[in-house]
């Protein structure tokens, strides 16, 4: 996105006097700086809060401007709020999910998309459709199902859930990805004698890297910031995932609003860092499930 | 196997190529098979099995214990003459008009804004990018405490004069729906810009570059050359917002859970609230039933769209 400048001129027929772009170039940047800084004005005011004394937001309201800095949102947030634990839960619950998703997803992309299973349309179309039904419909069975199973209250169960519910997304899209390696590849290695087995780790996930990156960066957001599935199959609190906790943290600081705000941006961390780090990605994996 | 062989004579010259390519693909080997099923196993367990029970779950009275009881199509005639049902149903429809009609206006005209690579347009994208990445609970109480009474928003507002306007707005039944909705749009801007930026790539340029020759407006040039070639794109944004606006859950339970008095309840915060908080397994199936409905005539037109381009 920061080499955008290099690509300029390619259109732009010189028929105008050169003002005019430019005047509108001046008119852009007057809308646009206005209208970002607005876009961002609520994480501003966030942060500053979170960073602001519980007296000083007491004494002079949410809306004034800060005169004071202090941590004590944050390390309320992170003990007595059990932040922490919850961003550990999180953590853990992301990076097993995606892991074994993608993981999954991939198997089962790589036979229907390689081999001729018969109806492996219907097969795909099917589990693409289990992931888009409204997860509303699922929740009660499942709340039963992990109940009956023993796994009620484990973040074994979120995990196992989140897992079923990605699972149709995932293989659709790495599906469209692999159908586009080119039969020569394999057939190279089918004649060296190379098994399934073989071509799907040697050959085929390689080849996937860049739609695996693309789909882990975006799982890893889904995951991590999930509320449903969490509230849904979870009851003790020292399980929660952040989402489920901060808004026991909400409940438990009612207008100590330093301590929620300072809740919300250890929450945001994970995520914006994750965008920032692999916004490239992150960008592809929106579009590749959207494109298709 | 052996019978491969008979099959082969393509134009193979060199040593004894036993297996013609086509042949050794359509004879799927046993581990395929597992890597195919081990996958879909989990998903007919945990989705579909799950999402058939909840069916038939809706047309008995459960709380959880014991058998449930079988009621026929009672909690249906139920949701019919239940207020709540009505304004949540009411709410969603709102939610979705305007959950959609917004954030597609303004990511659609924002995506026009920075589609040309410009100076300072990788830091806009950027920054209308990056609610999108934050939780939608994060999202609600970002949003929570900008609406408090003496937060952000009334200050603001009075800072401009209007301090007719301002007020409880999570607090108030008239508007508290629509400031979760306002809040819910800020994240969700982001996603359709960037769906229409990738759909914006695949217009042709030298059309707009004749039609700009020939005269035509800049809105005239949208309206009638740009747009008309984003068909695709409008029809996933389509699909995708609606799917999501009858989803929607998150947020309104971390701003509002459905109140005050219900006014912001949606059939996905009421199918909750009647599932889990008041344990009335069978009535929350029917909602979640409801919902379903509501929801499959999109997910096809999204499942048409897949296939197509394929």
């Amino acid at each position: 996105m920061a080499a955008s400048t290099t690509v300029a001129p390619t259109t732009t027929p010189p028929q105008g006097p050169s003002s005019r772009p430019r005047r509108r170039g001046w008119a852009f940047h007057a809308v646009m700086v206005p209208f970002t800084l607005l876009w961002i004005a609520p994480m501003a005011f966030v942060l500053t809060i979170a960073f602001r004394s519980f007296d000083d937001i007491a004494r002079r309201g949410l809306g004034a401007l800060p005169t004071s800095f202090s941590l004590d949102g944050f390390t309320t947030a992170l003990q007595d709020g059990a932040i922490g634990r919850a961003l550990a839960n999180s953590a853990l619950v992301t990076l097993v999910g995606v892991v074994v998703t993608l993981f999954l997803a991939s198997l089962a992309a790589f036979a229907l998309s390689r081999y001729r299973i018969p109806f492996r349309r219907t097969i795909l179309l099917g589990m693409l459709a289990g992931n888009l039904l409204p997860p509303q419909i699922l929740l009660i069975p499942v709340a039963k199902i992990t109940e009956s199973l023993g796994i009620y209250d484990s973040l074994f169960a979120l995990i196992v859930v989140q897992v079923g519910f990605g699972l149709g997304f995932y293989t659709f899209v790495l599906y469209g990805f692999m159908r586009g390696i080119p039969n020569e590849v394999l057939e190279a290695a089918r004649v060296d004698g190379a098994g399934p087995t073989r071509i799907y780790a040697r050959i085929i996930m390689p080849l996937c890297r860049p739609a695996l990156a693309a789909l882990a960066a975006l799982a890893t957001t889904w995951i991590f910031n999930d509320l449903i599935w969490a509230v849904t199959v979870l009851r003790t609190e020292d399980k929660f995932p952040i989402t489920a906790a901060l808004l026991n943290l909400q409940g438990g600081f009612v207008s100590n609003w330093n301590v929620v705000a300072s809740g919300a941006v250890l929450a945001a961390l994970p995520t914006a860092i994750v965008f920032f780090a692999f916004q490239k990605h992150f960008v592809s994996g929106l579009l590749v499930g959207a494109n298709k | 196997m052996s019978s491969t062989a008979t099959v082969s004579g393509q134009a193979t010259t060199g040593p004894p190529h036993r297996r013609r390519p086509a042949a050794a693909v359509r004879r799927v080997p046993r581990i395929v098979w597992l890597f195919l099923l081990i996958p879909l196993a989990v998903e007919l367990a945990w989705v579909f099995w799950p999402a058939i029970n909840s069916f038939s779950l809706s047309f008995t009275r459960w709380s959880g214990v014991g058998a449930a009881e079988n009621v026929g199509l009672d909690n249906y005639r139920n949701l019919l003459d239940d207020p709540i049902f009505r304004t949540a149903a009411k709410n969603t429809v709102i939610w979705t008009i305007g959950f959609g009609g917004l954030s597609v206006l303004i990511g659609l005209a924002l995506a026009v804004a920075l589609n040309r690579p410009r100076r300072g347009v990788g830091i806009y994208r950027s920054a209308i990018y990056l609610p999108m990445v934050f939780s939608l609970v994060v999202t609600g109480l970002f949003w929570r405490v900008l609406y408090q009474p003496d937060g952000a928003v009334n200050s603001t507002l009075e800072a401009i004069g209007l301090d007719g306007v301002s007020r409880q707005w999570l607090a108030d039944p008239d508007t508290a729906l629509y400031a979760v909705l306002v809040a819910a749009v800020w994240r969700q801007v982001g996603y359709i810009m960037v769906l229409y930026l990738a759909g914006l790539k695949g217009v042709d340029p030298s059309l707009e570059e004749a039609a700009a020759v020939d005269g035509a407006t800049a809105w005239q040039r949208f309206r009638h050359v740009v747009f008309p070639q984003l068909r695709g794109v409008n029809t996933v944004v389509f699909a995708v917002t609606v799917i999501d606006s009858l989803r929607t859950f998150d947020i309104v339970w971390a701003m509002t859970r459905g109140g005050p008095y219900d006014s912001s309840q949606l059939l996905s915060t009421y199918m909750f609230q009647q599932g889990f908080t008041l344990v009335n397994l069978g009535y929350g199936s029917a909602i979640a039933v409801v919902i379903f409905l509501l929801a499959i005539g999109f997910i096809i037109t999204y499942l048409v769209r897949a296939t197509r381009e394929d």
